[in-house]
């Protein structure tokens, strides 16, 4: 369960002044569901799921992740948290293995509980074949894998998914995404952010649609049509967004 | 402080800074093969030179000299001396070093010395230039026999005893030990090699721990697992401090291995003489690398921190190449002769050890100043850890773009 609290983010700009990336955002996402955090680029969707992460500090509010605050308890907020993004790469040398390794210890697992783990991931994810090889020299579906295992070595309750399919082929994102679903299924709390609509139509049970670090609508695909009144969700976002859209210079 | 978490980030950094080549070579191949390659060029290339020079005959030019007929012919009779004809262009041949030198003898030399004038011999050489004094040195040394044995038979003739010649003699006789002298040769060498192979060892690691991190995009991945910052500070901070001090390790054997074989080689050759053995007690060693760590300390520490700043590995290389100057200017000034360890300088970070070690090599143990300089180096190490942990805390500098 992650619980959102009026959640800020300012970043100091020398030529821009003050950056609100996030501005006093709230909501909430329930075990077993997934949220989708849809925005264009630069509207405060990394920004707020990095705070959720605790990688980044938030400027005012605060969020409950699987119980803990991000604020007081960051480290035990992170032990229950799968964090996965474009930008979270693997160490190149470094193997599958002693990468998954590596992060398992960090979360405290010790050698007989590590092992029996990581063995069942590798088998389930069929990643036996490229155990021992450096990450380096690994294609782009197996480091896709790897960051997979590497999310669930510690078995967390939330999942933080940050853009995850970006840059990806279509196979290689048809693994994440049939991942993802399957951390619902589990009954794990999953919140993502894209800016690809198909994808949001196909996984997620909630969505909030953000702009200028701002929540601005938030709802079932259902009632978001209902509300807006229109079918498909590139129509519904465009109805949000228009009238507080700024080209963003971030990215 | 949980001991066990900068375990697994020190035991993780070590196996991938062992995997990097450009770690490999800078803190281990360098230091272990760049000191025999120097030493043993430059050794071989001065016994090869110094022994050419011994060995060839100097080629001088007598000017003048037509009426002293015994002079030029110990000249030219001479061995080591090869005669060239006489030309008016002498100052330009040994300008480019066409002949070593060239003896001025005065006209009526011989006839003058029997009168009891006293005439002038002049030499003209080509200053601090190692043949054209050796030409001259051997030339003197001909000139003072003839002077002597022409005293020896003045006296002779006289019925007075040789030793008026020469009523005393003078004897300079070293009192100090053999790890002395080899320490005045080779401390200050000795130290500046540690301390700067000590930063060359950190450099590379604190640059991959930390810009390499974010330019390979793997710091977002650690900063979501649960490692608090400190932890991972602290475990890629053990991992540069021993690439530092195996680096300085590495370079100090490595050296004393070269400069035993060297001094041995000298001594076979019969040159031995004056060439001091390098010989250091483990005592002396241990002293040395208990100093230099918190050096070591104090240079992993600022490195990382500096380099933390960079987005990229070679960004981190543009802002340390500075850096390198810096530490080396107080190590060089250590090294130069009449700079003596005072209580100001023991307050100069890295000047201060550089000159220290120096006196330790030599078996001099101030302890008041070691005490001093160990806990201010101690201290300057502790400030510069605390702020490559606290930049650890900072978004901006993590998460520049």
């Amino acid at each position: 369960m992650i619980e959102v609290r009026n959640l800020s983010k300012y970043f100091r700009d020398k030529k821009r002044g003050e950056i609100r990336a996030v501005d006093d955002v709230s909501f909430r996402c329930l075990p077993g569901q997934i949220y989708g955090l849809l925005g264009a680029n630069g509207a405060g969707k990394t920004t707020t799921l990095r705070m959720l992460a605790t990688i980044l500090q938030p400027t005012g509010g605060t969020a409950v992740v699987s119980g803990h605050d991000i604020v007081e308890h960051p480290e035990k907020v992170r032990a229950d948290v799968g964090f996965l993004s474009t930008a979270t790469a693997l160490y190149p040398r470094l193997t599958a293995r002693e990468l998954v390794q590596y992060f398992g210890r960090l979360n405290g697992l010790d050698d007989a509980i590590l092992k029996a783990r990581v063995d069942k991931i590798f088998d389930r994810l069929d990643m036996n074949g490229f155990r021992d090889r450096r990450c380096d020299k690994l294609s782009t579906g197996m480091k896709q894998k790897t960051s997979i295992a590497r999310t669930l070595v510690h078995d967390p309750a939330v999942m933080i998914f940050d853009e995850p399919t970006l840059g990806l082929d279509i196979m290689t994102a048809r693994t994440i995404t049939s991942f993802i679903r399957e951390c619902r299924d589990l009954g794990k709390t999953v919140i993502f952010s894209t800016h690809i609509m198909s994808e949001v139509e196909k996984l997620c049970d909630v969505i909030g649609i953000i702009q200028n670090g701002k929540l601005l609508a938030e709802g079932s695909l259902q009632q978001l049509r209902e509300k807006y009144g229109e079918q498909d969700l590139e129509e519904i976002f465009v109805k949000v967004v228009a009238p507080h859209y700024v080209p963003s210079e971030d990215h | 402080m949980s001991l066990r978490n900068v375990g697994i980030v020190y035991r993780k950094e070590l196996t991938e800074a062992l995997r990097d080549r450009r770690t490999l070579v800078s803190s281990i191949l360098i230091p272990l093969f760049l000191f025999p390659i120097l030493t043993f060029g430059i050794g071989y290339a001065f016994v090869e030179i110094a022994g050419e020079a011994t060995r060839e005959p100097s080629k001088i030019m007598i000017l003048g000299g037509e009426d002293s007929p015994d002079v030029v012919k110990d000249l030219r009779v001479a061995r080591n001396l090869r005669v060239v004809r006489r030309s008016a262009d002498y100052v330009d041949l040994i300008s480019d070093k066409k002949i070593r030198a060239a003896v001025d003898i005065p006209p009526g030399f011989q006839a003058g010395i029997m009168r009891g004038d006293h005439p002038e011999v002049k030499i003209y050489i080509f200053k601090d230039d190692l043949k054209s004094m050796l030409g001259a040195s051997r030339i003197e040394k001909l000139f003072t026999e003839y002077r002597d044995a022409m005293v020896r038979a003045r006296l002779a003739s006289e019925n007075l005893p040789e030793s008026l010649m020469k009523p005393f003699d003078i004897d300079q006789q070293n009192v100090v030990s053999d790890e002395k002298v080899a320490g005045e040769s080779y401390g200050g060498l000795i130290t500046y090699l540690v301390i700067l192979m000590c930063m060359t060892g950190a450099m590379y690691p604190a640059m991959d721990l930390t810009a390499g991190e974010k330019e390979r995009g793997t710091m977002e991945t650690i900063l979501s697992s649960p490692i608090g910052r400190t932890h991972l500070v602290f475990g890629k901070f053990l991992v540069v401090l021993t690439a530092s001090l195996a680096t300085a390790t590495l370079s100090v054997i490595s050296m004393g291995g070269s400069f035993a074989i060297l001094s041995r080689f000298a001594r076979d050759q019969s040159m031995g003489e004056g060439f001091p053995m390098l010989t250091m007690h483990p005592k002396t060693v241990l002293a040395v690398f208990i100093m230099a760590l918190p050096v070591a300390v104090l240079f992993s520490a600022v490195l990382m921190t500096i380099s933390l700043f960079a987005k990229t590995f070679k960004e981190a290389q543009s802002y340390l190449t500075p850096m390198t100057f810096v530490v080396i200017v107080p190590a060089i000034a250590a090294v130069l002769p009449g700079i003596e360890l005072t209580s100001k300088l023991a307050l100069v970070p890295i000047l201060n050890v550089s000159l220290l070690c120096k006196e330790l090599v030599t078996g001099t143990y101030h302890w008041n100043y070691i005490a001093l300089i160990f806990f201010c180096t101690c201290l300057y190490a502790g400030v510069a850890l605390f702020l490559a942990v606290k930049m650890f805390q900072r978004e901006s500098v993590l998460f520049s773009s």
